[in-house]
């Protein structure tokens, strides 16, 4: 496939892993921070090929596993309201709330939709003036623009039946949280693509010179990744401490200027909660208050629920890269994909489901029993 | 402070697929679709043929052997890029049968209507059900039709039965794999699913996806006359795509599979929905793609027949049987390393970014 199987190109990427092993003269911990590249990292084997050049210690970058239970739970109530169309991103909907998840609320009665974008549910509450339709909108940076979009063409055009359940959140504040952390390890960052192809590289400028950590923003493909640890090595080896951009068929350092305006008009910065981390000062976008009127939870009073989370799940010292998602009690055992206690181990960006999915032979080897009960349970 | 009334005291997480109704997810031929067959029709209705759970069930009649199968079809929307529901309820029953062997005489059918639905768009199901027929000498020998009200199904469901008689000499089991077998792949895979999907969300790509919906009784005809009994297994991965079809393998003959990346043809277009979509072809239905294990020493051969016929011109050997790993599907991808390909608990869902 044009412009993507160049960045897969397993002679290059064997070559990067040698240069990185030559370059780095002892063992370095780095951080990715999307949940995508996590995927390619594990699903390919790419941690593997570095040997003891690098630890990869995978970010809190998942936007399915960092929403917080009681937006889930939020969720899941609209869904059950028959005047309610609820739509969403595919990813959301395996995600398990306190008592279900939103396939099971479908399965009851409710109306559910994937759609692929916002602008499409926009499109169904013009379609289905009955209904009260109200999106999803979760994610980083990468999405807010489209989201911030929707709402900005429901208003220009007067829908009346179209809200949004804003749960987003943004990089620059967890980073930064990590870092603030005693016990933190990470030396370095791959910053994630996708947001930086939106809001550029400037904000982490004072992060990489206060915490003296470098920052390279990096692709999702193989080479792409390979070369953001190989450049962040690099850095750390020669005592540099730079945001570099690795990704540079995509992002410029100032992002995509008509995107940001876009989201700095809807939206503003708010305290989050993040899934298994806890609340971050201003660290989510929140709708500013002219367009209250489209708040699924002004609209439908929602705003003051609060639920806390199950203690079992270590989501929260998974995507803090304080344990590996095989370090886990639960991991294989009483969480499976088909039975999952946290966002990680359902969603395709989590890092438990990628340990899961594609690891099972290396821990089938070192925990023969963990690995059985796995095996029977999702049979 | 408003409270949920279902969060209270809710300590223990509840079992997500155990739960009390039926989900989308249970269609899905992934783990969800195993589970509702093993846990509430099998216990029911268990007997020593069904219990094999092969594409069609083999029955003795006089001395001989048949194999009966059937097969129902929702598909949305009727009409796809490379055929319709018609054509793909023709196609679909006769390669459960050809998987196991036999050679489709005779099909049933039943259609349920929902009422509106254009005479039109049931007539070019029916004339592609008839070309879809002939074109594989069966005969379609009983129907029964069903109206229902508007709003009660989605234009029209098709149900075929087939009947097929076996060759003693020709019997692929899912569960005869050995070590060492060879798996062949006949053609592109993902095409079906990805026409489908395309067709749904009105995506629009360069070249048009094409289901790749036919007929597998003539690569399996050729693969009978040409290798014989050193076919050990076939497989038509349609719901939960060539992953699923291979994991089911591996379980029912108790042995690991090493699939190849480099081996697995993904057609360009279809690949770049998939990365539009976020969706990994592994796990797309295919309904004209059979995967086979043959006897090592039979491999070249089968490779050939496939490839003398237009349908498996790509076809590729794809891996084969290992003893290591059994029950696990491993790929082994460009870049050599290797990882497990599992089967998905429900439908593989799109990604947000």
């Amino acid at each position: 496939m044009k412009y993507l199987d160049e960045y897969r190109d397993a002679a290059i990427v064997r070559s990067l892993a040698a240069r990185l092993r030559r370059t780095a003269t002892r063992r370095w911990v780095l951080m990715e921070v999307c949940g995508g590249q996590t995927h390619t990292i594990v699903k390919q084997g790419l941690d593997e090929l570095v040997g003891d050049a690098v630890e990869m210690i995978h970010g809190p970058g998942c936007p399915v596993c960092v929403t917080p239970l009681e937006q889930i739970d939020k969720a899941l109530m609209l869904a059950e309201r028959p005047d309610v169309i609820f739509t969403s991103f595919g990813d959301m909907l395996r995600v398990p709330g306190s008592d279900c998840d939103l396939q099971q609320v479908r399965a009851r009665g409710g109306t559910v939709r994937v759609v692929y974008s916002p602008l499409d549910a926009l499109q169904l509450a013009i379609r289905t003036p009955e209904k009260h339709v109200v999106f999803f909108a979760v994610g980083f940076e990468t999405t807010a623009p489209a989201n911030a979009m929707a709402v900005w063409r429901a208003r220009e055009l007067g829908v009346r039946n179209f809200s949004v359940l804003v749960s987003h959140v943004t990089v620059p504040p967890a980073m930064t949280a990590l870092l603030s952390a005693p016990d933190n390890r990470v030396q370095g960052f791959l910053a994630a693509g996708h947001v930086c192809t939106v809001m550029g590289w400037s904000e982490y400028e004072p992060i990489a010179a206060q915490y003296r950590v470098p920052i390279v923003v990096t692709g999702f493909e193989t080479v792409d990744i390979m070369e953001g640890m190989l450049m962040a090595v690099q850095q750390l080896e020669e005592g540099r401490f730079e945001v570099e951009n690795q990704y540079v068929r995509s992002v410029t350092r100032d992002g995509t200027v008509p995107a940001r305006h876009l989201v700095a008009q809807v939206f503003e910065l708010v305290d989050r909660k993040w899934r298994g981390i806890g609340a971050i000062p201003r660290s989510g976008l929140g709708l500013r208050p002219e367009f209250a009127d489209f708040d699924a939870e002004l609209r439908f009073g929602l705003g003051d629920i609060v639920v806390d989370e199950p203690a079992e799940c270590h989501a929260g010292d998974v995507l803090r890269g304080k344990l590996k998602p095989f370090e886990c009690p639960a991991f294989g055992t009483l969480c499976t994909p088909s039975r999952p206690l946290g966002a990680p181990m359902v969603s395709s960006e989590g890092a438990c489901a990628a340990y899961f999915n594609y690891r099972r032979l290396e821990r089938r080897s070192e925990q023969p029993d963990v690995v059985a009960v796995a095996t029977e349970q999702s049979l | 402070m408003t409270t949920i009334a279902f969060a209270a005291g809710a300590t223990c997480p509840v079992p997500l697929v155990a739960t009390e109704r039926v989900q989308l997810g249970h269609g899905s031929g992934g783990q969800m679709s195993a589970a509702l067959i093993r846990d509430r029709f099998l216990p029911l209705l268990d007997n020593p043929v069904l219990r094999q759970l092969g594409d069609a069930g083999v029955v003795p009649v006089h001395g001989g052997e048949i194999a009966m199968s059937t097969d129902t079809f929702v598909v949305s929307p009727l009409e796809f890029p490379g055929g319709n529901i018609g054509s793909l309820a023709v196609h679909g029953t006769l390669n459960d049968l050809a998987m196991m062997g036999a050679r489709p005489l005779f099909l049933s059918t039943g259609f349920i209507l929902e009422e509106g639905l254009p005479f039109e768009v049931l007539d070019r199901a029916i004339a592609a059900m008839a070309n879809a027929a002939l074109e594989n000498g069966v005969t379609i020998v009983a129907g029964d039709t069903k109206v229902v009200e508007r709003g009660r199904a989605d234009g029209l469901y098709v149900n075929t039965t087939g009947v097929g008689i076996l060759d003693p000499q020709f019997r692929p089991r899912p569960d005869a794999v050995k070590p060492g077998d060879v798996l062949l792949i006949s053609g592109p895979i993902a095409q079906h699913g990805m026409a489908i999907m395309s067709a749904r969300e009105g995506l629009e790509f360069e070249s048009q996806i094409e289901s790749d919906s036919a007929s597998l009784v003539p690569l399996v005809e050729l693969l009978r006359h040409r290798v014989g009994g050193a076919v050990r297994a076939l497989r038509d991965p349609t719901r939960g795509g060539v992953a699923s079809a291979l994991n089911e393998l591996a379980v029912a003959s108790g042995i690991g599979v090493l699939l190849e990346e480099s081996a697995v043809i993904v057609p360009a277009s279809v690949a770049a929905a998939c990365e539009m979509l976020g969706l990994d072809p592994l796990y797309v239905a295919n309904e004209g793609v059979l995967v086979a294990f043959v006897a090592p020493d039979a491999a070249d051969e089968a490779l050939a027949a496939l490839r003398s016929h237009p349908l498996g011109s790509q076809a590729t050997i794809a891996g084969r049987a290992v003893v290591e790993n059994s029950g696990l599907v491993v790929y082994c991808t460009r870049l050599g390393s290797r990882r497990v390909v599992d089967m998905l608990p429900g439908d593989q869902l799109p990604r947000i970014c």
